[in-house]
């Protein structure tokens, strides 16, 4: 059957691709590119941004104009296409490593700035394209290659991060479920403001390799097991949600965007240059 | 808030009193840039502010980022859409941008990165001048790569520097580096502002492909690919990765070897129009000194002293620092024996100066790393001991 995914694949391009079977970010991939063209996007005016990992590969297969960046380092690219140019769509692809370690910084900040970017996170718990390093949303005492007696470092909780920092949307899809996954992204999309869709996924290969966590159907099953919607969850105690996974969304807000609010100063400048101009 | 006022000349010229900063941002507006991103730093910080005053009022944009690394990542970003895009920091910034700046080097993308000179190495010396980073502009960021950078000695200069750097920018889609100095930054000089008419302005080329037939990295047309901006209908790929002419990683030996030829080709295959140097009474000179930014100041005014008192002094400035200014080297040292190599360092350009002089020449440094800007008189005595 063919589906959005088939129409918006870059025609001859380098496949196959770079990443194992079972792995969660080609689901992930097609419910972004599904979820552009529920939208209603015109292709053309869409650029998808992405860092370094085996996620951040993901642009690279797909028909859209495409900065595979620097590691850590796709909201910067992305917030200079959007600022340069703010009637672009403008998408993020990231990693755990990728966004919330070496590009943690970055992510707050474009939180805050509340700048119109959607930012899908590709979240696998580890490092997977470096080979199986601990990274900053992986479970405390799981296991890595940089972890070899179990993470001491508690993770990150990548949606509570971004509600606190200011993101106008906010919400979770896992990769078994990707319908409402899909709908997630389509909302971040059509959010003015910065949305953030978290993705819990998984690595069969370099998380099973250090924690022994089963073979890919294994792991999504259990990934799927793990989940539940916020609105159950908020009736749980913090003793049943532990190790679960809160899907859902945590944040629909309707803050003034970076780029709208700078198209008034743009407007204001305009009229003072005028009048500076006369007084030369 | 601005602390500058332009008036108009006669002639209908921009003219006023201002810091090289200053300057700098009035004649990147002239070249056409209409996105700055930055992260305040001393002594760079009036480049930042000027923008964000002045880019709204002709429709540009502006942004404080949360950092130098973001910074260089939004100009790149922005400059993909194809506005002019420009940064401006000081040495610890300048260390970040680095790895980005790689980027958009194996990316071809035009943009401009100003250094306003510090001393260094850390946090050093953060309100006085050195001119240490011109080795760091040149190896910066890692891998075999080329690099543009242009030194500017007057306030004037930064003027006619920086729309230079905008325009080779855009001629050889590449970043370029102004490597300016604290004292050039905040010492203000009389400026005339060209008018628009009287400006030759580069913008990169634009395909005339179609989307089908466009390859972003394309060699058909020169060494130079032909751009297409984001938005436009070209939907391409752009990756750190050593990429093929499609923009897509690659790792044939031979797409690697022809990309990073390429890259040294464009720059190095046409010094002639990069390398701009100035030469100031050189012709019957028996003594040479070399600089860079704001340090020829002082060895202009130690040659004037000298010729007063007969000594056939030269000045060599090198306006453009990067690519180097070899063949003019090789030139004057084939009639010109006494040469002086004067930086604010402990002594960087000299070892290229060395490397390119004739073999019968005595190349030695003058060097003032203090913090403290170096007189004529320093240079003269120097100049003077070591005859
Ligand atoms: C500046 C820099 N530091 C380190 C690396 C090496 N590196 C490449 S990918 C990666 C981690 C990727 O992990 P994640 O973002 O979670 O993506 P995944 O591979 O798991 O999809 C690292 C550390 C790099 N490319 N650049
Ligand atoms: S290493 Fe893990 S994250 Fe990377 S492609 Fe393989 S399964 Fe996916
Ligand atoms: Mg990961």
């Amino acid at each position: 059957m063919k589906s959005a995914i088939h129409d918006y694949l870059r025609p001859k391009k380098k496949f196959p691709h770079v990443w194992c079977p079972g792995c969660g970010h080609g689901i992930i991939l097609a419910s972004i590119v599904r979820a552009i063209e529920a939208a209603g996007k015109n292709r053309d005016e869409v650029v998808v941004v992405s860092g370094i990992g085996c996620s951040s590969r993901a642009p690279v297969y797909v028909d859209f104009s495409s900065i595979h960046s620097t590691h850590g380092r796709a909201l910067t690219f992305a917030t200079g296409v959007k600022v340069a140019n703010p009637k672009l769509t403008v998408i993020v692809i990231s990693g755990d490593g990728d966004g919330m370690a070496i590009g943690g910084n970055h992510f707050i900040h474009a939180c805050r700035r509340n700048i119109d970017l959607t930012m899908i996170v590709f979240n696998n718990n580890i490092y997977g394209m470096t080979g199986g390093q601990a990274s900053p949303t992986m479970p405390q005492g799981d296991y890595a290659s940089t972890a070899p007696f179990g993470t001491l470092e508690r993770p990150f909780d990548v949606c509570k991060l971004a509600n606190a920092s200011g993101a106008n949307f906010v919400a979770r899809g896992v990769v078994t479920s990707p319908i409402p996954l899909e709908k997630h992204i389509k909302k971040g999309i059509e959010k003015k403001g910065f949305s953030v869709i978290d993705v819990a996924e998984t690595c069969p290969t370099i998380y099973n390799f250090f924690n022994k966590t089963g073979n890919p159907l294994k792991m999504m099953k259990d990934l799927k097991a793990k989940a539940i919607p916020v609105q159950k969850a908020n009736t749980m105690t913090e003793e049943e949600l532990k190790g679960k996974i809160v899907t859902g969304v945590f944040a629909d807000r309707y803050y003034p965007d970076f780029t709208t609010s700078y198209d008034k100063i743009i407007m204001d400048s305009a009229k003072r240059s005028m009048k500076d101009e006369e007084s030369i | 808030m601005l602390f500058y006022k332009l008036y108009k000349d006669a002639d209908g010229r921009k003219v006023g009193f201002v810091q090289g900063n200053e300057a700098c941002v009035e004649a990147a507006l002239l070249a056409g840039m209409r996105f700055f991103a930055g992260y305040p730093i001393t002594p760079s910080s009036e480049i930042a502010a000027v923008s964000a005053e002045k880019l709204p009022m002709l429709g540009g944009r502006f942004i404080q980022m949360e950092d130098e690394i973001s910074s260089m990542g939004a100009i790149i970003g922005g400059s993909m859409t194809g506005k002019k895009t420009m940064t401006a920091t000081s040495g610890p910034g300048f260390s970040l941008k680095q790895e980005n700046l790689g980027y958009a080097i194996i990316n071809e993308v035009p943009c401009v990165i100003v250094n306003v000179q510090r001393g260094g190495p850390s946090t050093g010396l953060p309100t006085q001048i050195a001119q240490a980073d011109v080795m760091q502009a040149r190896w910066g960021t890692h891998g075999d790569h080329p690099i543009i950078a242009i030194s500017p000695a007057s306030v004037s200069q930064v003027v006619t520097s920086t729309i230079r750097a905008f325009n080779l920018a855009e001629k050889y889609r590449t970043p370029v580096i102004l490597l300016m100095d604290e004292t050039l930054g905040h010492m203000r000089e009389k400026i005339v502002l060209p008018r628009e008419d009287e400006i030759e302005l580069i913008d990169r080329k634009q395909t005339e492909d179609t989307p089908e037939e466009f390859k972003p990295f394309a060699t058909k047309h020169g060494d130079v690919p032909l751009f297409a901006p984001y938005g436009k209908g070209y939907r391409y790929n752009i990756t750190g990765l050593i990429h093929d002419e499609a923009g897509f990683p690659t790792t044939k030996t031979d797409e690697v070897v022809s990309l990073l030829d390429r890259l040294h080709s464009k720059i190095n295959d046409n010094l002639d129009d990069i390398v701009e140097v100035c030469e100031f009474q050189t012709e019957d000179a028996d003594t040479l000194l070399v600089s860079f930014g704001s340090a020829t100041r002082s060895c202009i005014s130690a040659m004037e002293k000298g010729r007063a008192e007969g000594k056939k002094i030269g000045v060599l400035q090198l306006l453009t620092v990067w690519p180097f200014a070899e063949k003019q080297i090789v030139k004057l040292t084939e009639k010109i024996k006494n040469v002086f190599v004067v930086e604010m360092n402990m002594g960087q350009i000299i070892g290229e100066v060395s490397r390119c002089s004739h073999r019968d020449a005595v190349v030695t440094g003058i060097n003032k790393y203090n913090g403290i800007y170096i007189t004529p008189q320093e240079i003269l005595e120097k100049v003077k001991e070591s005859r």
